[in-house]
């Protein structure tokens, strides 16, 4: 019953997204008042049937309803309760149905803070996103329905991935897909801006706002999705340029991008054309990623049921969306108007050269994705594009953007001298000089560098603050006063450059990793990197769908206890499948990590690591994102102001 | 109307990608393309010596027509799930040979026996050791061998539909 519930409440969903997609753009179009208003309420009605839709899917997770194929092929049921729940958006066709959620929920977010927005914006917005919904929730229905029955119903299910049956990788979907999907409203503003013919000022300052939302939820997603790699693999990597990632690193690189390109449009109404394009080549980024990656085209260790057929639908949906969008970009893009003149040394002329360097990276990223595919469908020829390629390309492009990134704040909007923000950071440069020579003494030369360079960056982010508070040029108390008085975006700026920061420092320790594979008996004591890692002993232990080889590793230093680490192995009882647990102990600035291979003869293989300033990767991006909060906040604030001024508008027309 | 162009380019670039993925996901189905697989070696070379018990490299050579080589085995779930594809094809006047690959005899034959036998014959490929000179790169894996004796088309793993039409094709003419 609860299946065939959740099945009429997706067809619900869609006939709601129907009258979506045509209502709201056709009252715009024939300036029909009644047909706009009620773009708000067929977004929620959407957004309703959707809930429903998915509620009962995980409802059907919970109380192991093999009749279910999706259940059938995913759970089991000593599955634990966590992951019966997570294992809803965990499958295929689970996830394309939580996609679709997320993006009614951007429709019902609009809906329901989109009342100051001029009622044919809004209702255009509301429409695209309904265009967008329509296809890909008639795509599960259709050709990946969550809900298909299986007759006869087995007795237990085949369970999920043990890979997957992890609490981080529990969040990391729901959050990157927040993430991609997120980016459906700035391409929703775009377009409709593109039908609208205008964008002005206060566009720009609706767009930003909804793109750090999604540029938040993107970093953060991709920051879970690589420590998982890095505690669960049990390689101790974390990031390895699979398509899979690259497919999400593009998108958080142009919406990067149009994160900052959507400043000069608020602020100096220039870079339209621009950034509608780059709103929609985010969008595009994103759903070529989700989807390609579960067409089975890109070769990933990151496994998705692969069904050409599929793809193909895909494939159309992707052509109507994004096609559609660059064809209506083509056409009415020059009604946009020109923009404001600046000159190249200025506050916009350092975000367009923020977005010329990220969009190569992008290009440079995308490149070596596609490389081998190409090279395959047109050339006939095997080849496989590794880290050496993206490293050697991505380097140099990269470099440029960290020694900007402290300087661009200083400069002012129109026109600005580099000299005078040079001066301002004499005290940065010194510093971060002095960082990079100490490196230099323990490291190779590239992540010396980059230890300069992330001190440049977290420094340079603080002198803005040090700088507008002016610090030490006027009385302390002054300064206190009027570090208080800051806007909340400021402190956004600061923690995001600054964030970036410390990832690259994290980055860069991690290029010091000692790494060793050792053959250790119970009782024995073996040195790695001047720790003393003592196996104190095996034992067994059992969970509730596996069995796990628990290793007990007391390490010490100088005979100074500091950590006991139990690394296991666990072999999954239903899927014949054996995955390892490191563990970790970190006191921020290293982590000590121990894996547990396999046994032989008494003796047992051994892992051991020792990664320098490892957790700063996730720690910057973690203070990325809540840069990002930090001026989302501050936004919040304004979100209502930016009505279009009526009255100036009205004193404009002759 | 050079502004014009500019704002067409992206258009064209998305078009470009759109096309060259169409390509890819054809390729898929028909076995002309696998982001995955390694290319096989053996393409447009004869086949290699092979003696097995049940059937051989002379025996094929001896045929004069082209024939359909089929690894399989009992221990295989996808096998289980292209038997009737196969079976069809026989049905179809498609000769399909069969190699049991590291499959014990009484196991291959009661697989057989439960999901029908296409092949008109059958060798047993025991240690495996006929697979490795193929290179197969796992079960099922179909070859397709002209009146030559020449390897002329691989498919790693259960036929597709639009596979079967290339086998038919390149098998019967």
């Amino acid at each position: 019953m609860i299946p065939e519930l959740g099945h009429f409440a997706l067809a619900l969903a869609i006939a709601f997204a129907v009258a979506q997609a045509i209502l709201p753009l056709w009252g715009a179009h024939r300036g029909d008042v009644r047909l706009m208003q009620a773009a708000p309420a067929l977004a929620l009605g959407q957004l309703i049937g959707l809930t429903a839709s998915f509620a009962c899917l995980v409802w059907v997770s919970v109380t192991d309803d093999f009749s279910v194929q999706n259940i059938a092929e995913n759970s089991h049921t000593l599955k634990p309760l966590l992951y019966k729940i997570t294992g809803a958006w965990g499958s295929h066709e689970g996830s394309i149905l939580f996609w679709c959620l997320i993006l009614s929920i951007c429709g019902g977010a609009v809906a329901l803070f989109g009342g100051p927005l001029p009622a044919s914006l809004r209702a255009r917005v509301i429409g695209v996103l309904g265009f967008t919904a329509l296809g890909f929730e008639l795509f599960t229905l259709i050709e990946s329905n969550p809900f298909t029955r299986l007759w006869p119903p087995p007795l237990d299910g085949r369970d999920m991935n043990p890979l997957l049956q992890d609490p981080g990788l529990a969040s990391h979907p729901p959050i990157l897909y927040l993430g991609y999907v997120g980016f459906a409203i700035p391409f929703a503003f775009a377009v409709a801006a593109l039908l609208e013919g205008r964008i002005d000022a206060a566009w720009g300052r609706w767009v930003r706002p909804w793109t750090l939302a999604a540029w938040c939820c993107l970093t953060a997603g991709i920051a879970l999705g690589s420590w998982w790699s890095y505690y669960v693999l049990g390689w101790g990597g974390y990031w390895f340029w699979d398509p899979v990632e690259n497919a999400s690193l593009l998108p958080w690189l142009t919406g990067t991008a149009l994160l900052h390109s959507a400043i000069v449009v608020e602020k100096r109404e220039a870079l339209k054309t621009w950034t509608v394009l780059l709103a929609i080549g985010t969008f595009a980024l994103s759903l070529s990623g989700t989807f390609l990656v579960r067409s089975g085209i890109l070769n990933s260790v990151h496994s998705f049921a692969n069904d050409p057929a599929r793809g193909v639908f895909i494939l159309g949906l992707l052509a109507l969306i994004i096609g559609g969008s660059l064809l209506i970009f083509a056409i009415r893009a020059p009604t946009l108007g020109n923009s404001g003149l600046f000159s190249a040394i200025s506050r916009e002329g350092a975000l367009v050269l923020n977005n010329i360097l990220l969009c190569s990276i992008a290009a440079v990223v995308l490149t070596g994705t596609l490389y081998p595919l190409f090279a395959d469908l047109l050339l006939d020829m095997k080849i496989s594009v590794g880290p050496p390629f993206f490293q050697a390309t991505v380097l140099p492009l990269a470099a440029p953007v960290f020694g900007a990134m402290a300087v661009a704040p200083m400069l002012s909007w129109k026109r600005a001298s580099l000299g005078p923000a040079l001066v301002r950071l004499w005290w940065v440069a010194l510093v971060a000089l002095a960082v990079g020579m100490f490196a230099s003494l323990g490291m190779k030369a590239v992540p010396a560098l980059a230890m300069g360079a992330a001190a440049w960056m977290i420094l340079g982010a603080l002198a803005e603050i040090v700088e507008r508070i002016r610090l030490f040029r006027v009385p302390l108390g002054n300064s206190v006063a009027r570090l208080f008085a800051l806007k909340l975006s400021t402190f956004g700026t600061t923690l995001g450059h600054a964030g970036l920061g410390v990832t690259v420092a994290g980055l860069a320790g991690m290029s010091m990793t000692v790494e060793q594979v050792l053959l250790v008996r119970p009782g024995e004591t073996v040195q790695v990197a001047g720790y003393d890692w003592h196996l104190a002993g095996m034992s067994d232990a059992k969970g509730s769908n596996y069995n796990a080889r628990v290793a007990t590793i007391e390490v010490s230093q100088d005979g100074v206890p500091i950590a006991t680490l139990s690394p296991e192995r666990r072999a999954f009882t239903t899927q014949t499948m054996t995955t390892t647990e490191a563990k970790i102990s970190t006191n921020f600035v290293r982590d000590l990590y121990a894996v547990l291979g396999e046994e032989r003869d008494g003796a047992a293989v051994l892992r051991l690591h020792m990664n320098p300033l490892a957790p700063w990767i996730w720690l910057g991006a973690l203070v990325m994102a809540l840069g990002g909060l930090c001026s989302l906040a501050d936004r919040r604030l304004r979100v209502a102001a930016p009505k279009r001024a009526a009255s100036a508008e009205a004193l404009s027309r002759p | 109307m050079n502004r014009r162009l500019l704002l067409l380019a992206p258009l064209g670039v998305a078009a470009v990608g759109g096309v060259s993925f169409w390509a890819m996901l054809r390729g898929m189905k028909t076995g002309t393309f696998d982001p995955r697989g390694i290319p096989s070696q053996m393409i447009d070379k004869p086949l290699p010596d092979f003696a097995l018990q049940g059937f051989g490299r002379a025996d094929i050579l001896a045929l004069k027509r082209p024939v359909v080589l089929n690894f399989f085995a009992s221990w295989c779930v996808p096998c289980i799930d292209e038997a009737p594809t196969l079976l069809t094809l026989n049905r179809a006047n498609v000769p399909i040979w069969g190699i049991a690959y590291k499959d014990k005899v009484p196991a291959t034959d009661a697989f057989l026996t439960k999901y029908g036998n296409p092949y008109r014959r059958i060798a047993r490929d025991l240690a495996g050791q006929v697979g490795i000179e193929w290179g197969v790169t796992g079960v099922p894996e179909t070859y397709i061998i002209d009146a030559a004796g020449i390897v002329r088309w691989r498919y790693s793993g259960p036929l597709s539909v639009q596979a079967v039409s290339v086998v038919t094709q390149l098998a019967t003419t």
